[in-house]
C-alpha cells in the first residue's frame, strides 16, 4: 500500500506528457486521437487519485511525503535556504485530487464534442492537460512555494484558455485577449500578496514546508483517537467478560471513534499494540503487522513534542511560537508572533481574493467567460478558482490564530457572496449568470473559512465542483444548441449563407438568454440535468448543495454562539445572516435562468430549432447530474433522520480531519444537523423559487420590448438596473486605477523620461554645457589640439558622422583598421609577458 | 599555481581573439566561411568554458585556475586572471550568448545591405574576448583595459550596422560610459597607489589585515576616502547597469543597435556593471557599501517601478524591452545591496537569467524586424496565428521575463526579494515596494504580448510572414532549454557561488551595526530567541 503513495508524481507527469504529445503531434493525430490522448491522461490521474485514496484509507490518514525522482531539490542556497520539490499525499490533497481529476475527466470528454471542428482542437486539449498538471502541482506540493508554482501555472493556463479564441474577427478576438490579460493581471495582484506572505513566513519560520516528515498535522485528533482506542480496549475486555451493554455504550457515544475511519483506526492500533507486546507472536499477529506494514502512524508518538521546533514545518512552528510568545525581529521593527501571523494571513488572503475571485479582485472572473465553455466549467468554476480556498484551508493553523484576519475573511466572503448574487439577478448572458454565481459560491466558502468552518468550506468546494461544472456544461450545451439552431435557420432563410455567416454571428448572440426560451422540449437531457444542477445550487433538499450550504450556515451559527472572542462571534452571526440572504438570491437568479432558458415559448427561431447535443456532451451531463444529487451524502450531518446509519456521519470531514487540524474549531457540535437553520434556509430557497416563478413564469420571462419584468416595474427598476450594470465595478476600476495608470505611464515615458530627461537634460543642457566649457577652455588658450579634443559633443557628433560618412565611401576600412591596429597593440602588450614567461 | 602553466582561463579568454585573427586573414568575399568560422570559435569557447565549469571546485571560496604574470612590474601591474563563484556563471553566460548572437546574425539583412561581414564578425569575437576579460581579470588595471576595450567593437556594431540614428546612439553610448569610467580610473589609480598593487585579492587581503586603511567617515564627509572610492566605482558601474536615473543612453543604444548588438548589450554588457558592484564595491569598500546600501537600494526600487511603468507606455517593441531591463536590473542591484547570501546569490543568478530572457526577447524582436522592417507595436497584431511556433516560443520567453515560477526568472527574483526581506540593511518596506514590480512586470509584458501576438490579423502585411527558419529555431532552442533548466533546477547554479558569496557576506556583514557576531542567517537553536536581525 505504501508504494501507492509513490505514484503521486505521475499525477503531474501523465497530464504533462499528454500535453506534450498534443503540442507537438496533435495536428498529425487528428481530432479523435488527440482528444483520446488527453482524456486517457486525465482519466489515469483519476485512477491514481483513487489508489492514493485507497492507500490513505488503509493507513488511516497517515500522510506520506514523496520526493519526486530525477529532481535534486529546488531552491537551495547553502545552509540558509532549502525549498525542495516535495509532494505531500495526505487526506486534504487527495480530496482535491479526487474531485479535480474526476470533474476534469468529465469535462475532457465533454470538450471532445464541444470543440469539434475547431481549428486549434489539439492545442485546446494540450492546454487542458497542462492545466491539470499545474493544478496537481498546486495541491500536492508540500511547501508554499510549490503551491505557488501550481498557482501561477494554472493562472497561465487560464490566460491561454480565456484567450483561446484570440484571433476571432471583428474585435471579438481582441476582447477575448483583453479578458485573458485582465485575469492574469488581477491574479498577479494577488500573487504580490502571496509572495509577501511567503517572504514573511520564511523569515519567521526558516522554512516554507507545511509539515516535515514524521510530523503530525492534527495532534488532537490523533491523541483523541488513541484515547478512544484505549477505551475501546477496555470495552473489548468487558466484551470478553460478557457485557452485552457495550453495544449500547457505543451507540450513546457520538465520538469520532464511532465512524468508519475511527473504527478502522482502532483495529490498526490494536494490531500494533499486540505486535509490540509479544515479540514472539503467533502467525496471525505477524500477518496483521505485515498487512499494515509501515502505514501505521508511528506507534511511539501521538504528538510532535519529540521534534525540535526548528525541525517542524510552518504550522508546527507557528503553534509553538504562539505558546512561547516569541517576538520576531524584522530589521526596522520587531513584532510579536501574533501580529506576524496576522500580517502573513492578510497577505495570503490577498492572494486568495485574486485566485478565488473575491472582493476586490473578482472582476476578472466574469470576463473570463470569453473562454470556451468547458474551460469555464473546469477552470473558472470547479477547480482553479477554489485554489484560494484550498490555500486557506491548508493554512488553517495560521488563520485560527489570527482573529482579525479571520474576521476580515468572513466579511470579504459574505460581502462577495451577496454582492455577486445580487449582480447575477440582472444578467442576460447565460454564462455571466453562472460566473457571478461562482463568485457568490466562492464567497460562501471564503466566509466559511472566516468563521473557522474549514471542513464545511471543503465540503462545499467538492459539491460545488460537481453541480457548477454541470451547470456550465449544460449552458455550453444550450449555447451549442442555439448556435446550431441559428445556423439551421440561416441555411434555410438565405441562399448564400456563407457570406451571411459572419454578418449574422455579429448580430446574433447565442449566449443571450433573451434569444432562448422553451428549450426543454428539444433538449430534454440538457434540461433535466440543468434542473438538477439548479436545485443543487439553490440548496434544495436532498440535492448536494443543500448539505454543504447547510453545514456552512450551521457552523456559522455555532461560531456565533461559541466563538472564543467577540470578533469570532460577530463574524459568525454576520456570516449566517448575510449568507442566508445570498442563498435566497441564489435560488432566485437560478430559477429566473430556468424560466428564461427552458420554460415558456421559444423567443427566436434559433431556439425553436435548437437540437439536443451529441452523446459525448450529454453523457458527462448525466454523470455529473447523478453526482449533483448524491455527492452530498459523503458528508451527511449527525442527527438527520438516521441518515448517518446509512451513509455514516461527516465522512468527508473526518477524512480531511487527519490533515486539517481545525475542521470546526469553535463549534463543539460541528457537523450536527441544525433543523432550525435548515428550515429557514429551505424556506428562503423554495420561497425565492416561487417568487421567481411568479415573476418570470408563464411566458412573462421577457417583456414585449425585450426587458426584464423587474426592470419594467417602477418599484424594482432601479434595483435591477444597478445589478445589470454590475454595480459599476469595471467602470470604477477603469476610472480610478487603469486610466490613471495609463496616463501617468504616458506622462512618465513621454514627458519626464524622454522630453525632459533624455532630450532636454542630456541633449541640451549637458551637451551645451560641455560645448560652452570646451569653448571657454579652447578660445583663450587657443590650442588646436585642445580645441579638437574638447570641443564638445556637438562637434564630436559631427566628427563621428563625418567618419561614418566615410563608411559609405569605403574609407571606413582604413578607419576600422586603424582602430584594430590600436587594439592589436594593446593585445600585444597583454600577450607579451605571456610569451616571455613561456 | 605555477606561473608558467597555461591556465584554462587564458585558453577560454584568448580563443575568441585567435578567432578574430583567423578571420583577419580570410578573404572578404567568402562570407559563408567567415560566418561559420566565427561561430566555430565562439562554440569552441563555449565548450572550453564548460570544461572550466567541470573543473571548478564549488567548495573553494577563493580564486581558482589562477594565472598571474608580471606585465608592467614597475607599476605593480600584472596579468592576473582567475575565476571564483562570482565570475564563473558570468563567463558561462558570455560564452553561451555569443554563439547565439553570431548565429542570429547569419541572416541579418543589415549585413547584406551594408556589407563588411568580415569586420562585423571580427568585432563580435573581439567583443567576446573583452567581455570575458572583464569577468576574469583580477588586476584592477587589467580589468580597466578590458572594460574600455568592450566599448570599441560595440561602438562600431551600433555605429555601422545600427538603425537610422545609429551614429548618435553610438556616440552617446561611448561618451556616457567613458564619463563614468574616468571616475573609476581615478579611483583605481588612487587605490593601486595606496596599496602598492593592483591585484584585487592582494588589496582585499591588506584591507582585512589592517595594512591598508581606507578611512570611512560617513557618506559624503570629505575625510571619507572609502566613500569617494566607492562612488568612483559605483558611478561607472551604475551607468553601465544602468541604475536609475543614469539610464538615458540605454534606449538609444538598444533601439539603434542591430539585433545581435542588443542581445549582447542586454545579455552581457549590462552585467559588467552589476558584476563590478559585487566584485569590487562590496569587498573593497565594505563599510561604505553598508552605509550606502539603503540609498543604492532605494534607487534600485525606484528603477524597478519606474522602468516597468515607462516600459508600459512605449510604442516601440525594442524600446519596451530596453526599459524593462532598467526594471529587471533594479532587482539585481537590490539583491546585491541586501548584503546577504540570498540577495547576492539571487542577484548573480538573476544576471544570468536576465541575459537569457531579455537576450531571448531581443532575438525574438529581431526576427520580427527581419520580416517586417518595423518595430512599432501598432504594426503587429495576431502574429501568434500567423506564426504559431514563433508565438509559442515568445510566450515562454515572455513568461520567463515576467518571473513565472518554474521558469528561470522567478528563481532569481524570488531569492532576491527573499534576501531583501531578511536583509539587515533593507527589510520590509524595500521588499514591499520591490515586490510591486512583479505586478507591473505582468502589466507591460502582457500588454506587449497582446499587442503583438494576439487579436485578429488586421494588417495585410502580417498575413503571410514566413515561418521560422531552422537557424532561427537553433538560436531559440538553447534559450528555451536554459529557461526551463534553471527554472526547475537552480541548485547547481547556486552551489557554484555559495562558498565565495558566503565569504564575501561575512566580510561585509561585520560592518553592519550590531552584526559583528551573527554572520549569515542561521536557524536559531531554540524558538524563544528567534531573531532575524539580532540587535540585542
Amino acid at each position: 500500500m505504501e508504494s501507492y503513495a509513490q505514484l503521486v508524481p505521475l499525477m503531474i507527469l501523465i497530464p504533462a506528457v499528454g500535453a506534450i504529445i498534443n503540442f507537438f503531434w496533435g495536428a498529425k493525430l487528428g481530432e479523435a486521437l488527440s482528444s483520446r490522448v488527453a482524456i486517457v491522461a486525465s482519466a489515469l490521474t483519476f485512477v491514481i487519485a483513487l489508489l492514493l485514496f485507497a492507500f490513505l484509507n488503509g493507513s488511516h490518514g497517515q500522510p506520506v511525503i514523496v520526493n519526486p525522482p530525477l529532481l535534486d531539490g529546488w531552491i537551495r542556497i547553502g545552509e540558509s535556504v532549502e525549498i525542495p520539490w516535495q509532494m505531500r499525499v495526505d487526506t486534504l490533497s487527495v480530496t482535491m485530487m479526487l474531485f479535480v481529476s474526476f470533474v476534469g475527466t468529465m469535462i475532457h470528454v465533454y470538450a471532445s464534442g464541444y470543440m469539434h471542428g475547431d481549428s486549434r482542437f489539439p492545442r485546446f486539449f494540450a492546454y487542458l492537460n497542462m492545466f491539470l498538471a499545474f493544478m496537481f502541482i498546486l495541491v500536492t506540493g508540500n511547501n508554499f512555494l510549490m503551491m505557488f508554482v501550481g498557482w501561477e501555472g494554472v493562472g497561465v493556463c487560464s490566460f491561454l484558455l480565456i484567450g483561446f479564441w484570440f484571433d476571432k474577427p471583428g474585435g471579438v478576438g481582441w476582447k477575448n485577449s483583453n479578458a485573458a490579460k485582465k485575469a492574469m493581471i488581477a491574479n498577479r495582484v494577488g500573487d504580490f500578496g502571496m509572495l509577501m506572505g511567503i517572504f514573511l513566513m520564511f523569515w519567521t519560520f526558516g522554512t516554507l514546508d507545511y509539515y516535515r516528515p514524521g510530523e503530525i498535522a492534527n495532534v488532537h485528533f490523533l491523541e483523541e483517537t488513541v484515547h478512544e482506542a484505549h477505551e475501546a480496549e477496555s470495552h473489548e475486555a468487558e466484551d470478553a467478560i460478557g457485557g452485552a451493554e457495550s453495544e449500547a455504550d457505543g451507540h450513546e457515544d457520538a465520538a469520532p471513534a464511532e465512524d468508519e475511519h475511527g473504527s478502522l483506526m482502532l483495529t490498526s492500533l490494536r494490531a500494533q499494540e499486540h505486535s509490540e507486546e509479544a515479540i514472539a507472536a503467533e502467525g496471525e499477529d505477524d500477518h496483521a503487522d505485515e498487512e499494515h506494514g509501515s502505514s501505521h502512524w508511528p506507534p511511539e508518538y501521538t504528538n510532535n513534542d519529540h521534534i525540535a521546533t526548528e525541525n517542524l514545518g510552518v504550522f508546527g512552528q507557528a503553534e509553538r511560537m504562539l505558546e512561547e510568545g516569541v517576538e520576531v525581529d524584522f530589521g526596522p521593527f520587531s513584532l510579536p508572533i501574533e501580529t506576524v501571523i496576522v500580517l502573513i494571513t492578510l497577505f495570503l488572503l490577498l492572494g486568495a481574493t485574486g485566485k478565488s475571485a473575491q472582493i476586490p479582485l473578482f472582476v476578472w472572473l466574469p470576463d473570463a467567460m470569453a473562454g470556451p465553455t468547458p474551460v469555464s466549467a473546469l477552470i473558472h468554476a470547479a477547480t482553479m478558482v477554489t485554489a484560494g480556498v484550498y490555500m486557506m484551508v491548508r493554512s488553517n493553523v495560521l488563520y485560527v490564530n489570527a482573529d482579525v484576519t479571520s474576521f476580515i475573511v468572513t466579511i470579504i466572503g459574505a460581502a462577495t457572496a451577496i454582492m455577486a448574487g445580487y449582480i447575477a439577478l440582472g444578467q442576460w448572458d447565460i454564462k455571466r449568470v453562472l460566473a457571478y454565481s461562482t463568485i457568490s459560491q466562492l464567497g460562501f466558502m471564503v466566509a466559511a473559512v472566516g468563521v473557522g468552518a474549514f471542513g464545511a468550506a471543503m465540503f462545499h468546494m467538492v459539491t460545488h465542483a460537481f453541480f457548477k461544472a454541470l451547470l456550465f456544461l449544460g449552458s455550453g450545451s444550450v449555447i451549442h444548441g442555439v448556435e446550431h439552431g441559428h445556423h439551421h435557420v440561416s441555411h434555410h432563410g438565405h441562399g448564400d449563407h456563407h457570406d451571411d455567416h459572419d454578418h449574422h454571428e455579429e448580430e446574433f448572440d447565442p449566449q443571450d438568454m433573451r434569444n432562448m426560451g422553451g428549450l426543454r422540449r428539444n433538449m430534454p437531457i440538457t434540461y433535466l440535468t440543468y434542473l438538477i444542477g439548479t436545485l443543487a445550487l439553490a440548496g434544495i433538499i436532498p440535492f448536494a448543495g443543500f448539505w454543504s450550504k447547510d453545514e456552512i450556515l450551521a457552523d456559522s451559527w455555532l461560531a456565533g454562539l461559541f466563538g472564543q472572542s467577540a470578533l469570532q462571534q460577530v463574524g459568525g452571526y454576520i456570516a449566517l445572516g448575510v449568507l442566508l440572504v445570498a442563498a435566497a438570491f441564489t435560488a432566485f437568479y437560478m430559477w429566473r435562468q430556468m424560466e428564461l432558458v427552458f420554460y415558456g415559448k421559444a423567443r427566436t427561431e434559433a431556439a425553436e430549432h435548437a437540437p439536443e447535443s451529441v452523446p459525448s456532451m450529454t453523457i458527462p451531463l448525466i454523470i455529473l447530474g447523478f453526482f449533483s444529487i448524491f455527492i452530498g451524502f459523503i458528508n451527511t450531518p449527525k442527527g438527520f433522520l438516521g441518515l448517518e446509519n446509512i451513509f455514516g456521519a461527516g465522512n468527508l470531514i473526518h477524512f480531511i480531519e487527519w490533515s486539517v487540524a481545525n475542521v470546526h474549531p469553535y463549534m463543539p457540535q460541528g457537523g450536527v444537523f441544525n433543523p432550525l437553520i435548515a428550515i429557514i434556509a429551505l424556506t428562503l430557497g423554495v420561497g425565492a423559487i416561487f417568487l421567481a416563478r411568479s415573476i418570470y413564469g408563464n411566458g412573462k420571462a421577457v417583456t414585449s420590448n425585450g426587458r426584464d419584468p423587474l426592470a419594467a416595474r417602477p418599484t424594482t427598476g432601479a434595483v435591477w438596473n444597478l445589478a445589470n450594470a454590475r454595480l459599476y465595478w469595471d467602470e470604477i476600476y477603469f476610472r480610478f486605477i487603469e486610466n490613471p495608470y495609463n496616463r501617468a505611464g504616458a506622462f512618465l515615458a513621454d514627458q519626464l523620461d524622454w522630453n525632459f530627461w533624455h532630450d532636454f537634460v542630456h541633449n541640451s543642457v549637458l551637451t551645451r554645457g560641455f560645448n560652452a566649457l570646451g569653448n571657454f577652455l579652447s578660445s583663450p588658450v587657443d590650442l588646436g589640439i585642445i580645441d579638437g579634443a574638447v570641443n564638445g559633443v556637438g562637434r564630436l557628433v559631427r566628427w563621428f558622422s563625418g567618419r561614418l560618412r566615410l563608411v559609405q565611401t569605403g574609407y571606413v576600412r582604413m578607419y576600422a583598421i586603424t582602430v584594430l591596429v590600436g587594439v592589436v597593440f594593446v593585445i600585444v602588450i597583454i600577450i607579451l609577458p605571456l610569451i616571455q614567461a613561456g | 599555481m605555477e606561473a608558467s602553466a597555461l591556465s584554462l582561463i587564458t585558453v577560454v579568454l584568448f580563443l575568441p581573439l585567435i578567432g578574430m585573427f583567423v578571420l583577419l586573414f580570410m578573404k572578404d568575399e567568402r562570407v559563408e566561411n567567415i560566418k561559420w568560422t566565427a561561430l566555430g570559435f565562439s562554440l569552441a569557447t563555449f565548450v572550453a568554458s564548460l570544461v572550466l565549469w567541470a573543473g571548478f571546485d564549488n567548495s573553494n571560496p577563493d580564486l581558482q585556475m589562477v594565472q598571474r604574470l608580471n606585465w608592467l612590474p614597475q607599476y605593480n601591474i600584472s596579468y592576473y586572471v582567475g575565476i571564483d563563484g562570482l565570475s564563473l556563471l558570468l563567463v558561462i553566460l558570455t560564452t553561451f550568448i555569443m554563439p547565439l548572437a553570431i548565429l542570429s546574425s547569419f541572416r541579418a539583412h543589415v549585413i547584406e545591405e551594408r556589407g563588411r561581414a568580415k569586420l562585423y564578425f571580427m568585432f563580435m569575437l573581439l567583443l567576446e574576448w573583452a567581455m570575458l576579460g572583464v569577468f576574469v581579470a583580477q588586476d584592477l588595471f587589467l580589468f580597466y583595459i578590458f572594460w574600455e576595450v568592450t566599448l570599441v567593437p560595440m561602438y562600431f556594431l551600433i555605429g555601422i550596422w545600427g538603425a537610422e540614428q545609429r551614429v548618435y546612439a553610438a556616440v552617446k553610448f561611448f561618451l556616457y560610459t567613458m564619463a563614468g569610467s574616468i571616475l573609476m580610473l581615478l579611483a583605481i589609480l588612487f587605490l593601486g597607489n595606496a596599496a602598492g598593487t593592483f591585484a584585487v585579492p592582494d588589496i582585499i587581503a591588506s584591507i582585512k589585515s589592517g595594512e591598508l586603511v581606507l578611512p570611512f567617515n560617513g557618506l559624503l564627509n570629505p575625510d571619507s576616502v572609502q566613500s569617494f572610492l566607492f562612488l568612483g566605482f559605483f558611478i561607472a558601474f551604475a551607468i553601465k547597469v544602468p541604475i536609475w536615473p543614469l539610464h538615458s543612453w540605454l534606449p538609444d543604444a538598444h533601439v539603434q543597435a542591430p539585433t545581435a548588438g542588443s542581445v549582447i548589450l542586454a545579455g552581457v554588457l549590462l552585467k559588467m556593471g552589476t558584476y563590478g558592484l559585487v566584485r569590487f564595491n562590496l569587498p573593497l569598500f565594505p563599510e561604505a557599501s553598508v552605509a550606502w546600501a539603503p540609498y543604492v537600494a532605494a534607487l534600485a526600487v525606484i528603477g524597478i517601478l519606474y522602468g516597468a511603468w515607462v516600459s508600459y507606455a512605449q510604442k516601440d517593441v525594442k524600446k519596451l524591452v530596453a526599459y524593462s531591463s532598467v526594471s529587471h536590473l533594479g532587482f539585481v542591484v537590490l539583491g546585491i545591496f541586501a548584503l546577504n547570501a540570498q540577495g547576492i546569490e539571487g542577484g548573480i543568478l538573476q544576471m544570468v537569467n536576465h541575459g537569457i530572457s531579455t537576450g531571448g526577447l531581443f532575438l525574438l524582436v529581431g526576427m520580427l524586424y527581419e520580416r517586417r522592417h518595423t518595430k512599432a507595436l501598432d504594426a503587429f497584431g495576431g502574429i501568434w496565428k500567423v506564426m504559431p511556433l514563433y508565438g509559442g516560443i515568445s510566450l515562454i520567453v515572455v513568461l520567463s521575463s515576467m518571473g513565472l515560477p518554474g521558469l528561470n526568472g522567478f528563481v532569481g527574483e524570488f531569492t532576491i526579494l527573499l534576501g531583501s526581506m531578511g536583509s539587515h540593511v533593507l527589510g520590509f518596506f524595500f521588499t514591499l515596494f520591490a515586490t510591486l514590480g512583479v505586478i507591473l512586470a505582468a502589466v507591460y509584458m502582457l500588454y506587449m504580448f497582446q499587442k503583438v501576438y494576439m487579436g485578429d490579423v488586421d494588417k495585410e502585411e502580417n498575413r503571410n510572414l514566413p515561418q521560422l527558419h531552422w537557424q532561427e529555431i537553433a538560436v531559440l532552442v538553447p534559450i528555451l532549454i536554459a529557461i526551463i533548466l534553471i527554472g526547475l533546477q537552480p541548485a547547481p547554479f547556486f552551489s557554484t557561488m555559495n562558498s565565495t558569496v558566503n565569504e564575501l557576506v561575512e566580510d561585509v556583514q561585520v560592518y553592519i551595526p550590531g552584526q559583528a557576531d551573527t554572520v549569515v542567517f542561521e536557524q536559531p537553536a531554540d524558538a524563544a530567541s528567534v531573531v532575524l536581525n539580532s540587535g540585542e
